[in-house]
């Protein structure tokens, strides 16, 4: 168990390394943040004095060892266009979009999963048929379209919800949230459901794979036999077997729902790191993209191991050992 | 935000139940409860959608128009520039030049800041000295006040700076740099800014709170020199996503959105619940040519090979490549009429700009004989370069022009960038027809950075892309910005715009119009620098 996750950390210290090169390297060959940056009326020395200030008139080579050098004693620079350290400035950003994230992974598991079951387990019925249809819109609608229609419905035709903003934030534990009160949970709404879509058409139709497979399987129709209730079947056997693949796709989501809940964040002008990331890019704002990157490096590879874990404490049968890996 | 006063009220009910037992305390709370109620009752608050984010509030860090636009709020600066973008006074009564290289700015006495000290020359002079002193800022305001070499403080309310050169544009200049309180901002780093400890002001609004990314509030400065704004509260939300600014709008989440997308602009003109503000913009759109190489990269004849010569070194083939666009119908079409042609590199409203000069007519019959004459009746190839995501539909714009250049028999390729990688491509010189925006106060500071011959020593020319160079030209700008007669130098700004278009320096196209949608009943003088200042919108 031990070496399974000292292992995993130096394969994530590689991963994290490669990254930065390839970010590095990658902004670097995009251009030069001055020329968007600069006030239009500074001249060509001043122009070279910003260069200069922010280190960018060095070489290529030179320019990632000093951030080597400073990320290894923990400061991943400064924004250039916020003047702030980068690292700050994400992780004050980082609530919202956790917050958005599990509100979405929420809405997904809660209605994902059941609907998924019903559907597996009565697959010719109307009611099964209507989810599936659901799920392949889910699938299929662009992000940016439901959102946009989301708004349209709900704000400015219904009028019922707030079309963009975070609302109203309380403190837990230090860290501001939404979800505790009325302003903050009717902001949180609409982006969360939009977000949520398409993990739930995936959740539901996983579990549907899922559930009709296992159905079929002999252990079920041993239980039966048994005379166990459909409801005990469901709940205490076909739902333990078909967990493990949906944990994993939960996990690898809940990664990739906060890495990349940028367009939703972009239209409902939520304050996360997804628009942060975009803005950054759009001025090359290097050391913010930087850091983003390595953090959702770090968030994927801590999501992995709680996976691979979890799937220990499911199926007793999973080793955690070197060669697991 | 409606919900608010009852929910304040509600507080004060459960406050009278407790206050039999601590009344001398209560009581004053009470009292001082009731006043702030009795002020949000008659309230006004003011919700506004900006369009792009703001980066920090430092008000010296970031020449961002978003952050300006935060600071012109809380921060007042010697100068200011009406809607017009004349320069008008601001903490400064008047100025003059005392002789060639100085000037002399005498301060309204008795402005206070928000901490209640009052604003001094001391002040000033740290203020101008402040954006130099920032370390690491990639944009900053040093531009504006590098040309000053000297600080002299004659009184607490008399100022004269010194220049190397005799030099113009400085009363210009300095409506960019605002005026923060030495107290306050001595030893203040940009965070300090953006948590509010230093953001001590003597602007009309004082900072309340800034959350990054979403929004900030403000909240009247009731001992602003000039008449109190009317709304007790503003509050900035930041949307830059075009049809989420105007949704907010129509849901009734905001009362003023900025930049309003011209594909919304037909229904909400059309929408009786709103009222339009729109000016003509100061950002002028153009295209810069390449003058300077003997084959300019992307220029070809029509089967793809290197011409003997660079057309654009003559003249007549820049004349013909403006005949042939056809501006209204770009205006009318591709805009949707938020714009108006062009003939100057400023717009109408911008000192300097010559209102003699008429737009180039659409004429493809006479450009198709410009070109014959100048030795291509077959036309050439060229690739129209212009950024995707920086100015209003720059990719459909270039895509127009490049469809319209074909009719004199110009092939026009397109390529369109997201501006970081345009202008790396450009500053790498990988382009011969680009497109540029560009907003200034004044027609003799836009051509020193857009058509000056390129000079580093001077400064000249920094955005001078197609490396234009008249040795006139280069003349009558330096001799403007050394004029500190207005009258004079406006005049010969005119002059410098006239050889500018005579010699089709730039192909221009049009000046954008810029738009705020606000509720009925809400009033903005529309301002050609595209401000959006809440103290300057009025209930109506």
């Amino acid at each position: 168990m031990l070496v399974f996750i000292l292992r995993r950390l130096t394969q994530s210290a590689l991963a994290l390394l490669i990254m930065s090169v390839l970010v590095f390297v990658g902004v670097f060959a995009i251009g030069n943040p001055i020329d968007i940056l600069i006030n239009p009326q500074a001249d060509q020395a001043e122009i070279a004095r910003a260069t200069a200030a922010l280190g960018l008139d060095q070489p290529l080579w030179t320019q990632y060892w000093d951030f080597l050098r400073n990320a290894l004693g923990g400061n991943l620079g400064r924004s250039f266009s916020h003047n702030v350290p980068a690292v700050q400035l994400i992780f004050e950003r980082m609530p919202a979009t956790v917050e958005l994230a599990l509100a979405a992974m929420l809405i997904a598991i809660v209605l994902g999963i059941p609907l998924g079951l019903v559907a597996g387990m009565k697959p010719e019925s109307w009611f099964s048929r209507t989810i599936m249809a659901g799920s392949i819109l889910g699938f299929s609608l662009p992000t940016f379209w439901v959102g946009l229609m989301l708004i349209m419905v709900f704000s400015v035709y219904l009028g019922w919800l707030p079309s963009t903003g975070r609302g109203h934030t309380t403190l837990l534990l230090g860290v501001p949230v939404s979800f505790l009160n009325w302003d903050g949970l009717m902001h949180l709404m609409m982006p969360a459901l939009n977000l949520a879509l398409f993990k739930l058409s995936l959740l539901i139709r996983l579990t549907r794979a899922g559930t009709r497979e296992a159905m079929l399987q002999d252990y079920v129709k041993f239980a039966r036999a048994k005379g166990l209730s459909m409801r005990r079947i469901v709940l205490a056997h076909v739902l333990k077997n078909i967990m493990i693949p949906i944990v994993t796709v939960i996990g690898l989501e809940f990664g990739s729902v906060i890495a990349f809940s940028i367009v939703t964040e972009t239209i409902f002008a939520w304050p996360g790191m997804g628009k942060l990331l975009i803005d950054s890019i759009n001025v090359l704002d290097r050391p913010v993209i930087v850091a983003y990157v390595l953090i959702i490096v770090c968030m994927f590879v801590i999501i992995n191991l709680a996976v691979d874990l979890l799937y220990s404490a499911l199926d007793p049968r999973v080793r955690l050992s070197a060669a697991a890996t | 935000m409606r919900r608010a006063p009852t929910s304040a009220r509600s507080r004060t009910n459960s406050g009278r139940r407790h206050s039999a037992l601590h009344f001398p305390l209560m009581g004053r709370v009470l009292a001082l409860l009731a006043f702030f109620l009795a002020g949000t009752a008659s309230s006004a608050e003011l919700k506004i959608a900006l369009s792009a984010d703001i980066t920090s509030l430092d008000p010296h860090y970031l020449a961002a128009q978003p952050n300006i636009n935060i600071g012109w709020h809380v921060f007042d600066a010697l100068t200011r520039v009406d809607a017009r973008a004349r320069p008008i006074p601001g903490i400064a009564t008047s100025w003059r030049a005392v002789d060639a290289t100085t000037w002399e700015f005498r301060i309204r006495k008795g402005i206070r800041f928000h901490d209640g000290s009052e604003l001094t020359a001391a002040d000033v002079a740290f203020s101008l000295e402040r954006p130099l002193s920032i370390a690491g800022s990639p944009g900053g305001f040093a531009s504006f006040v590098r040309p000053i070499v000297a600080k002299e403080i004659v009184d607490p309310y008399t100022i004269r700076l010194r220049t190397a050169a005799p030099y113009g544009a400085l009363p210009q200049d300095l409506n960019s740099i605002l005026i923060v309180s030495k107290k306050a901002a001595a030893h203040a780093t940009s965070e300090d800014f953006n948590s509010g400890r230093a953001m001590i002001g003597s602007g009309p609004y004082r900072f309340v709170r800034f959350a990054r990314g979403d929004r900030v509030e403000l909240a009247r400065f009731e001992g602003h020199w000039e008449a109190p704004a009317a709304w007790d509260k503003v509050t900035f939300r930041l949307l830059p996503t075009d049809p989420a600014r105007t949704a907010a709008l129509l849901a009734g989440d905001v009362d003023v959105i900025e930049n309003v997308p011209t594909a919304d602009l037909a229904r909400l003109r059309g929408n009786p619940n709103y009222r339009l503000a729109q000016a003509v913009s100061w950002r002028t759109l153009f295209f810069h040519l390449d003058q300077y190489r003997a084959r300019p990269p992307l220029v070809t004849d029509k089967t793809g090979r290197p011409l003997a010569a660079n057309p654009f070194m003559d003249v007549r083939v820049r004349r013909a490549i403006s005949k042939a666009i056809n501006r209204p119908a770009l205006v009318e079409r591709v805009m949707e009429g938020a714009a108006v042609p062009a003939s100057n590199v400023v717009s109408p409203q911008i000192f300097g700009h010559n209102a003699e000069l008429k737009a180039e007519v659409y004429d493809p019959d006479g450009a198709k004989k410009l070109l014959a004459e100048a030795g291509y009746p077959d036309g050439f190839g060229l690739t129209v370069a212009a950024p995707n995501n920086r100015y209003v539909n720059d990719d459909q714009v270039a895509q127009t022009v490049a469809q319209m250049l074909s009719r004199i028999g110009i092939r026009a390729r397109v390529e369109t960038l997201p501006l970081s990688v345009y202008l790396t491509k450009v500053r790498d010189q990988q382009f011969s027809f680009a497109m540029l925006g560009w907003g200034s106060y004044s027609a003799d500071l836009a051509l020193r950075s857009l058509l000056a011959g390129v000079n580093p020593a001077k400064g000249y020319g920094t955005w001078n892309w197609g490396r234009y160079s008249n040795p006139r030209l280069d003349r009558l700008i330096e001799q403007a910005l050394a004029t500190v007669d207005e009258k004079k130098r406006e005049a010969i700004a005119r002059e410098a715009g006239a050889v500018v278009a005579d010699d089709v320096a730039v192909i221009p196209l049009y000046h954008q119009i810029v738009t705020w949608v606000m509720k009925k009943n809400i009033g903005y003088t529309a301002r050609t620098d595209e401000f959006t200042l809440a103290h300057e919108f009025r209930p109506q």
